[in-house]
């Protein structure tokens, strides 16, 4: 058993961070937002410059190899300057499952620009209907001529305003699921662009569009693998991510508490404080631990490791809303407003239990399991 | 003993439904209904309503305008007008201001300020919490300089709800910085145009701008603005906090937020049957259930104390505990009931603009967004933490 980090680790770890402080600090953060269009970033192309687009993709899909706790130590420096990158939706999901199931051709076409920096792109699987679960859509794709027609919608795809092509679940004639590589400036989708709660990017998206047959990525069995072994890699970064935005709500809400004067001492004094206090830490520390699990288990057979991971993803979905609302509540009125940094970061930990299944869904995992899990 | 409401008070349940089914305009119904910001206008017209009807002030006394309703009554009324989607009326002149302009104002403050108030014209907001002043309330550094008939003052309000539109404020200031704490601490009606006062937003996280700064710069106010007397404010104060309580467990509005919840959890589905047959789903929500029972009984025990004469005192700080926890655990299952449908922040639609939303997406607009307002019901009013200090104190005697 070894917690430590190798030293490419700690090095990756000290780069990430270091990024994060300089080019990512609140007032940077807003005008990132505020700027935010088409076009990267130059903090996006600093990640590109760094290495740390290519970090998470295997060697020969042209990334470099790294594994969870690479992802997990990249996913926390994020968390900790909660930025407003689509690292995950944008760059980690969509690449992923072309590094598994595209041809050569596509993969310089769009895998290779994607790893560079040079665009982004979007998973789009959500359909209110099937609510969580990404495996039923009502979305079909039927044959065409030579090619696919594909008809339906999908709703909340996160980083689709930014996205220069949609990877698409659709259901096929067959009873299977095909997931099709969609190009994002069509004139046959219907979109309606918009932000979320805590500042991404999305769109509701119609479809209704012709595809050659090339656009079939890939369908039945060879898809739900890959599938599961992406959002398993999405949900532990996520955990990761929320690892380091409480690690930042906790640490402001504790130097609110030692500054803020009521009753004549700092708001630290009152016992009643303390313990609340100690219990966003202890939160803290045992969804740290979760990630690490996690983080640690994307290797392991597929049963074991979604078993761990959805164990990891609820407990951090429930560890995060609890440090997210007592940081709001014990910054009192302050914790309530925009221009308070915190505020950010409890809107993002409550809302990230919400990406890739909540912890309803993932203790159902869990329970389904209990018995065999040893 | 008897839960149940009386024959009288059920035909009073009655002509409360008729009348909200009457009179409530339906855009302002669509509005609340779908967690939309009302404007000014929206209020106002509501609450003209009420005035009409003779029902905008039920806890005032009969002589100045009030209602005559027992508590239970009050709270069937809060109740009706919850499930309805009537606006809660605004609070700091009917319920704040006045009771206690009833109770310690003089006969010509009484005559000039109350029908003003059950007339809607004019619009009151509350100059109490101060960026320094909070919990401790009096630590408030706003200070009101005597000069002949005038107070000058100055100083910063913070947090005031609704002061954007309000032309009228009440303010906690301090005329003796050397007396103790609460013995300087005097009560002044101002005039939000005097010169000298700007008002500044404070946006909260939910987008919404419903709070703001007050600036306060050599205001002159008449010492005729003063309620009571010179450093008498404290006790105004303490007696604004403890009147009136009986709606501060917001149970028509947890109940509201409940079949709202129900209603949303069965329009998702989950594997392919509403989310609300989904075993541990619908646990959660019996749990809110049981929670919302218990809450109606204490709150209905509260209520007829004070039918039969007892102040609610440190038991109305039970019912704000238990009432806030449980409108916010109401706002977060509702929220997790729509699943990622929950992200859109559709701020146009949240501020009360028309919209091109699809009927799915007006339902689900306002979830998350309420949800982060909601915070708020924990730390205003007296933070949760101050009301365990209170009930530790004076209930448990620790
Ligand atoms: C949306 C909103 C609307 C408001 N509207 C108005 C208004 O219209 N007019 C007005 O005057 N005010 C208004 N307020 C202000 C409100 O009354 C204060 O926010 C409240 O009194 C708490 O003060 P604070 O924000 O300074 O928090 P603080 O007093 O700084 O408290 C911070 C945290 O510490 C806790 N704490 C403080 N002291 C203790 C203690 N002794 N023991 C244990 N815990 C403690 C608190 O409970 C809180 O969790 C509003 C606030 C909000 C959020």
């Amino acid at each position: 058993m070894d917690f430590s980090l190798s030293d490419e680790q700690r090095m990756l770890d000290e780069t990430v961070t270091r990024l994060v402080a300089d080019r990512c600090n609140p007032e940077q953060r807003r005008t990132l937002i505020q700027e935010r269009s088409t076009a990267l970033s130059s903090l996006w192309h600093t990640f590109a410059e760094l290495g740390l687009l290519a970090m998470p993709f295997r060697e020969e899909a042209g990334g470099l190899g790294g594994d969870g706790i690479d992802l997990m130590l990249i996913m926390q420096a994020l968390g900790r300057g909660l930025v407003p990158e689509a690292y995950l939706d944008g760059l980690l999901i969509p690449g992923m499952l072309l590094a598994e199931l595209a041809d050569d051709s596509q993969c310089e076409q769009w895998l290779a620009p994607l790893l560079e920096g040079e665009h982004q792109l979007a998973l789009a699987w959500h359909e209110t209907a099937s609510r969580y679960d990404i495996d039923t859509p009502a979305t079909r794709a039927e044959r065409s001529g030579e090619g696919w027609h594909l008809q339906g919608r999908k709703q909340v795809v996160l980083n689709a305003p930014r996205a220069i092509a949609l990877l698409v679940t659709a259901g096929l004639n067959d009873g299977s699921l095909g997931l099709f590589l969609v190009p994002a400036d069509g004139d046959s989708l219907q979109r309606r662009n918009y932000t979320t709660f805590d500042d991404q990017q999305a769109s509701d998206i119609d479809f209704d569009t012709e595809l050659p047959a090339s656009a079939l990525l890939a369908n039945g069995d060879r898809l739900l693998v890959a599938l599961g072994e992406t959002l398993a890699h999405g949900r532990a970064a996520l955990c990761a991510e929320a690892v380091g935005a409480m690690e930042v709500a906790c640490e402001q809400t504790l130097e609110y508490l030692k500054e803020r004067q009521q009753f004549g001492a700092p708001l630290s004094r009152q016992q009643a404080l303390q313990h609340r206090m100690v219990d966003m830490h202890l939160h803290l520390e045992q969804a740290r631990s979760m990630a690490i699990l996690a983080a640690t288990s994307l290797t392991l057979p597929e049963e074991q490791r979604d078993y761990r991971i959805a164990a990891a993803k609820a407990y951090v979905g429930e560890a995060a809303q609890f440090v997210a609302e007592q940081a709001i509540q014990l910054h009192g009125g302050m914790g309530m407003t925009e221009e308070c940094h915190v505020a950010h970061y409890a809107k993002r930990l409550i809302l990230l239990d919400q990406a890739l299944g909540d912890r309803d869904y993932h203790l159902e995992t869990v329970m389904a399991h209990l018995d065999s899990a040893a | 003993m008897n839960l149940q409401f009386t024959p009288e008070e059920n035909t009073f349940r009655e002509k409360v439904r008729a009348f909200l089914a009457d009179k409530l305009p339906d855009d302002i119904q669509r509005k609340v209904r779908l967690g939309q910001q009302l404007s000014a206008e929206e209020h106002v017209r509501w609450q003209n309503c009420l005035s009409e009807r003779g029902w905008l002030a039920p806890g005032w006394p009969v002589e100045h305008g009030g209602t005559g309703w027992s508590p239970v009554e009050k709270h069937i009324f809060e109740e009706e007008c919850a499930a309805a989607h009537a606006p809660t009326v605004v609070p700091f002149g009917v319920n704040m201001v006045a009771p206690v302009i009833i109770r310690f104002g003089s006969d010509e403050q009484k005559h000039h300020y109350l029908p003003r108030i059950l007339n809607n014209d004019d619009w009151w907001c509350q100059g109490y919490s101060e960026p320094g002043a909070g919990s401790d309330l009096a630590s408030l550094k706003t200070r009101a300089k005597r000069d002949g008939d005038h107070y000058i003052v100055n100083g910063q309000k913070t947090w005031t709800t609704l002061g954007q539109h309000a032309n009228m404020i009440f303010c906690l200031v301090r005329t003796d910085p050397e007396a103790k704490k609460q013995a300087g601490i005097s009560f002044l009606l101002i005039d939000m145009d005097t010169p000298g006062i700007s008002v500044r937003p404070i946006i909260t996280l939910d987008g919404a701008h419903e709070v703001n700064e007050v600036f306060l710069d050599d205001v002159r106010v008449p010492v005729a603005n003063r309620i009571g007397e010179e450093g008498e404010g404290w006790t105004c104060a303490k007696f604004l906090l403890t009147h009136e309580r009986t709606g501060i467990a917001g149970l028509g509005h947890a109940k509201q937020a409940l079949r709202h919840l129900k209603d949303a959890a069965r329009r998702q589905t989950h594997r392919g049957r509403p989310l609300i047959e989904t075993p541990s789903f619908r646990e959660q929500i019996a749990r809110v259930e049981l929670e919302l029972m218990a809450l109606e009984v204490t709150n209905l025990r509260v209520l007829a104390a004070a039918r039969d004469g007892g102040a609610p005192g440190a038991e109305s700080s039970l019912l704000k505990i238990r009432g806030s926890e449980l409108r916010q655990r109401l706002s977060d299952l509702t929220r997790r009931t729509l699943g990622p449908q929950a992200l859109p922040f559709f701020a146009d639609f949240l501020a009360g603009d028309e919209d091109s939303l699809d009927d799915d997406q007006t339902f689900t607009a306002a979830a998350t967004a309420q949800y982060f307002n909601r915070r708020k019901l924990s730390i205003y009013g007296g933070a949760n933490e101050i009301q365990k200090n209170i009930i530790a104190k004076t209930i448990l005697g620790m």
